[in-house]
């Protein structure tokens, strides 16, 4: 009983493992990707490889560098960047009675707390694999994400003129595709469309990365009120 | 912006990032967890990331321009849809971008 226990543990921890690694690879090329723009944008490869070591979640080091690249203030950007991360505190909360860590633990587990560490172990059904996913994804996600940085960060360098390789359009393309899997979330395509509109519309009227801000807020308030969500939201019909 | 406004950016947000992280594990659990919290958990993303996608397309310092970064997008979008990878993505928006520049 113990031994079939064993085995069915060790099959489970391999394909864990493996699915971990698969994750961290892919994860690599939005981090290539990262590197080059980070750079074309006008920060240092230093700067670059201190935000995917320090900040280590991709959407609000995009945001970051977005704002920034579109003349911004660094209090925008960094605004953006923190709104963009708050949902990682929605995943620690998701995250935490799972974990159960304390102490130095659990101020290494925040870290590594992003979307892929979350969604690989929210997937599984018992508290150990859990465990075991989240702790794999996020530490392979973790080397993959700063390799592939840095490798972009350095290639960006031997490249050339941002404008002329269309590397202003790539910033574009990566917002999209990092918006695509959540638009099938219950009210995201109002949401998503409200954002737009109020974002360009504001454009000429306040300094750069502001109507970003705004726009993120109002867009949400109209997603609150829109029926089927407030409805999920109260708690009523799914 | 010099390099050490750079850095303060970089900083404050790596610290604001990694504070929201650990304030998730740390606070009790009801404390935030209500479905309204969730739903604007799961709208913030969307709206950030959209109205970021078409700042970066159609701005143009102050003003609105529709210009090769657009057709970028429009690559972007079908390739998306025809479920390429996110480094096929990119690089196609590029790639697209900078060959209308160099026709004009």
């Amino acid at each position: 009983m113990t031994d079939r226990a064993d085995e069915d543990w060790a099959t489970a921890r391999r394909q864990v493992l493996r699915d971990a690694a698969g994750v961290g690879v892919a994860v690599g090329t939005y981090g290539v990707s990262f590197g080059v723009l980070s750079t074309s944008t006008g920060l240092s490869v230093a700067q670059t490889a201190a935000l995917s070591v320090l900040t280590f979640t991709g959407g609000s080091q995009f945001a970051l560098l977005g704002v920034l690249g579109s003349g911004g203030t660094p209090v925008s950007g960094t605004l953006a960047a923190l709104l963009l991360g708050s949902r990682n505190a929605l995943y620690g909360l998701r995250m935490a009675p799972t974990l159960d860590v304390r102490g130095a633990r659990r101020a290494l587990a925040a870290h590594l707390v992003i979307d892929e560490s979350t969604a690989m172990a929210v997937s599984r059904d018992d508290p150990r694999s859990a465990r075991l996913a989240f702790w794999a994804t996020g530490l392979a996600v973790f080397a993959c994400w700063n390799v592939a940085t840095l490798v972009g960060a350095l290639g960006a360098e031997a490249l050339g003129d941002p404008a002329t390789l269309g590397l202003d359009a790539a910033v574009g393309a990566a917002f999209l595709a990092l918006l695509w899997p959540r638009l099938r979330d219950r009210g995201a395509p109002v949401v998503a469309l409200v954002a737009v509109a109020v974002a360009l519309a504001l454009t000429p009227l306040l300094s750069p990365g502001v109507p970003v801000l705004v726009a993120g807020l109002v867009a949400v308030t109209v997603g609150l009120s829109w029926p089927s969500v407030r409805l999920a939201a109260e708690g009523g019909a799914p | 912006m010099t390099p050490g406004t750079a850095w303060v950016a970089v900083l404050a947000t790596s610290a604001g990032c990694y504070l929201l992280k650990l304030a998730g594990l740390s606070v009790p659990e009801r404390a935030l967890d209500s479905p309204r919290v969730r739903a604007v958990g799961a709208l913030i993303p969307v709206a950030l990331l959209a109205a970021l996608a078409a700042v970066q397309t159609f701005a143009s310092g102050r003003g609105l321009a529709v210009d090769a970064r657009a057709a970028g997008l429009a690559f972007a979008f079908v390739a998306l849809l025809a479920r390429l990878p996110f480094l096929v993505v990119v690089v196609g928006a590029a790639a697209v971008a900078a060959a209308l520049r160099s026709l004009a």
